[in-house]
């Protein structure tokens, strides 16, 4: 990951809320930008386009719980893990 | 317990999901638990609305500038030292006396997270996907951004690869502050286009 952000650009984030609310969002998070950056030459397209259909699959979703299925998604896709990996990992 | 994909089967807590996708990818030597604690640092203090205020800010100042930005959006901020993603196709809108821009994703949740930091979660909801196509001025008015009827409002939808950042107008009476003055002026909201500063 490319970030070339000198620390001094320290103005207000004005953000108002945290950038994940709870840490489990911000470690799918991360997972999701390490297999972009492995698996996809850092091109958020195909992750993208995961997420869309995981949002228009169940619109009412809450919107981390999308953005973990397009990952599973994704990478059940790319053949990275089977179809039932995850599944069966919650199950042991 | 049954291997059935979400539909169907009530899915498992979210949570335990993307814990064991974060397991079995370890496990495979994709991602590891470091790489995920580095990203998450990152997102969390160093990408942030604070770079795109430093772009609106030398906008603000420097006329030339002002034109390369809003022709080419990328290059511009790449210029200011702002790498990062999601701004490889960058287009920056500026707001004017008859003009006021808002950005949405109706699709997702795409943004220019270099610029302005992983997106609110109002960005995100479902409401302000919908709304902010059909009833612009009625949603920038209940989130506090009433705007003359004069005003011609544009919507741009992030759904094609493009990010959009709205340029702002220098609010009146800001003519002696210096740059990094007008950058502590610039909120996130009004470079989504939901306020002004």
């Amino acid at each position: 990951m490319r970030l070339d952000l000198d620390g001094t650009a320290a103005p207000p984030r004005r953000n108002g809320e945290p950038v994940f609310d709870a840490p489990w969002q911000g470690r799918v998070f991360g997972l999701a930008a390490g297999v972009v950056a492995r698996r996809f030459d850092g091109d958020w397209a195909p992750f993208r386009r995961c997420l869309v259909d995981a949002i228009a699959d169940r619109p009412e979703r809450a919107y981390w719980d999308s953005w973990t299925a397009a990952l599973e998604e994704l990478v059940v896709g790319a053949g990275l893990l089977g179809r039932d990996a995850v599944a069966r990992r919650i199950a042991d | 317990m049954t291997t059935g994909h979400h539909h169907g089967t009530p899915p498992a807590p979210v949570e335990r999901r993307a814990a064991a996708l974060e397991e079995l990818l370890a496990e495979q030597g994709l991602v590891s638990p470091e790489y995920i604690d580095a990203v998450q640092q990152a997102y969390e203090t160093q990408l942030g609305p604070m770079h795109g205020a430093r772009v609106v800010a030398r906008a603000w100042v420097d006329p030339a500038y002002r034109e390369h930005l809003l022709a080419n959006g990328t290059r511009a901020v790449h210029e200011l030292g702002i790498q990062g993603p999601e701004i490889e196709h960058l287009t920056v809108v500026a707001n004017g006396p008859e003009v006021h821009h808002v950005v949405v994703c109706t699709l997702c949740s795409c943004y220019p997270w270099a610029v302005l930091g992983l997106p609110p979660n109002w960005y995100k909801d479902p409401p302000y996907r919908a709304r902010m196509v059909r009833e612009p001025r009625t949603l920038l008015a209940e989130m506090g951004c009433p705007l003359h009827e004069s005003v011609e409002i544009q919507v741009w939808d992030s759904s094609a690869e493009s990010r959009y950042l709205v340029l702002p107008e220098r609010p009146p009476g800001t003519e002696g502050l210096s740059e990094a003055e007008l950058a502590a002026l610039v909120t996130r909201d009004s470079m989504v286009g939901v306020a002004v500063p």
